[in-house]
């Protein structure tokens, strides 16, 4: 971050942090279970569970840290955390 | 409850807390639960740190942290402000549980005494985090950080969990109450009543902190379930210093609840101290006797 006089900068937002690129493990979302209860968007810390406009939910991978609560609280254990291969 | 909009968080994705962290989560529903015509005073700690690093921000609503001890006081000089405009905006201090239990405690009394309708939220991850895992007065018994080392002299923290609910009731708060991130929508319903409700409430939200109590970040909300099941943690209700609802369990050994942390793993290894988690069991059983949280059998 380039600092100007006074050391004041422009106000930015935390959208611009990717956190995307934290992730060890993956949530890979298994939509033929899905119930659409909604617990995984409720309980992201991220709030990165998005709902599409067909009412299936599916995780936004730029943001997603992959700390895996959205696996953990499936009450169908339709989301499965693949390891990442970069 | 305030209508929630995909894709149109008021605590946005990108801010920088570590994975499964249970206070992101907390800010994310006390929002959803208040929307947008709230402003937020925030203390010094993780939340301020994780969510705010200058210059940017994930708060979507008009947010202010000024010090460590005074979020409170800042509070209170807005609160006073937005009557004497005829505002409707709600006010809300975020803290965390070393700014609420120790540091903060002069301002929030002043302002519990003064009675300006600001709704105090504490989320409560039992230490100081932030700066490494210093314990705080809101950590439990016996759990180990960096200021309270278990080993060879000691077992860990000596000096039970201070009851601050307790001690803001005490000021005549017209409502106190005590949630968890494990049960989201009684989370958000006690938001929403403390807004309601006018003059200073309190709500204190345990949040875990997989990093600072040792254990996988998608157990977050499994861990804070167990405090809840193992009576180490009681949600309850409290109108004008009566308990008037608190969540009932079949409870269970506490041991299920320490066994799954780092912070107690001294307790089981190299060898099991079963006087120690006979006193942690002790302080449970309190628990469960003071709030009547057993579910009874019938006989």
């Amino acid at each position: 971050m380039a600092l100007n006089v006074g050391c004041a900068a422009r106000p930015g937002k935390a959208r611009k942090n990717k956190t995307g690129s934290w992730r060890v493990f993956r949530p890979v979302f298994e939509s033929e279970q899905c119930t659409k209860c909604g617990m995984c968007a409720l309980v992201c810390p991220e709030g990165c569970v998005i709902e599409t406009e067909e009412g299936e939910f599916v995780p936004d991978y730029e943001y997603c840290k992959g700390c895996g609560i959205c696996a953990e609280v499936c009450p169908k254990k339709g989301i499965r955390m693949e390891q990442e291969e970069k | 409850m305030a209508e929630h909009v995909a894709g149109c968080e008021l605590f946005e994705s990108g801010h920088r807390a570590c994975g499964g962290c249970g206070p992101a989560l907390a800010a994310r529903l006390l929002l959803n639960a208040t929307g947008e015509n709230a402003i937020v005073v925030a203390s010094t700690g993780c939340m301020e740190v994780f969510s705010t690093p200058y210059p940017e921000t994930a708060w979507k609503v008009p947010w202010i942290h000024s010090l460590f001890e005074n979020a409170a006081a800042v509070a209170s000089g807005i609160e006073a402000s937005l009557k004497r405009q005829g505002r409707s905006e709600k006010v809300l201090c975020v803290c965390g549980d070393g700014a609420t239990f120790d540091i903060g405690v002069l301002c929030i009394s002043g302002a519990f005494e003064r009675g300006h309708d600001i709704t105090y939220i504490c989320y409560d991850n039992e230490a100081y985090m932030n700066t490494g895992i210093q314990r705080s007065g809101a950590t439990p018994y016996d759990a180990s950080t960096t200021t309270s080392p278990a080993g060879a002299c000691s077992t860990g923290n000596q000096r039970p969990k201070k009851d601050m609910p307790a001690i803001l009731a005490a000021h005549g708060a017209p409502y106190v109450a005590t949630a968890s991130i494990s049960y989201p929508q009684d989370f958000m319903k006690k938001v929403e009543k403390a807004l309601n409700t006018p003059g200073p409430c309190y709500i204190q939200v345990h949040a875990p902190c997989c990093t600072g109590w040792g254990f996988e970040a998608g157990e977050t909300l499994n861990i804070g379930k167990l405090a809840i099941e193992t009576g180490m943690w009681v949600n309850f209700e409290m109108e004008n210093g009566e308990v008037t609802k608190v969540k009932k369990v079949k409870r269970k050994p506490v041991e299920e609840y320490l066994s799954r942390q780092k912070r107690f793993r001294h307790l089981f290894k190299p060898q099991r101290r079963d006087a120690e988690i006979a006193k942690i069991q002790a302080i449970a059983d309190r628990n469960a006797e003071k709030y009547g949280i057993d579910i009874k059998k019938k006989e």
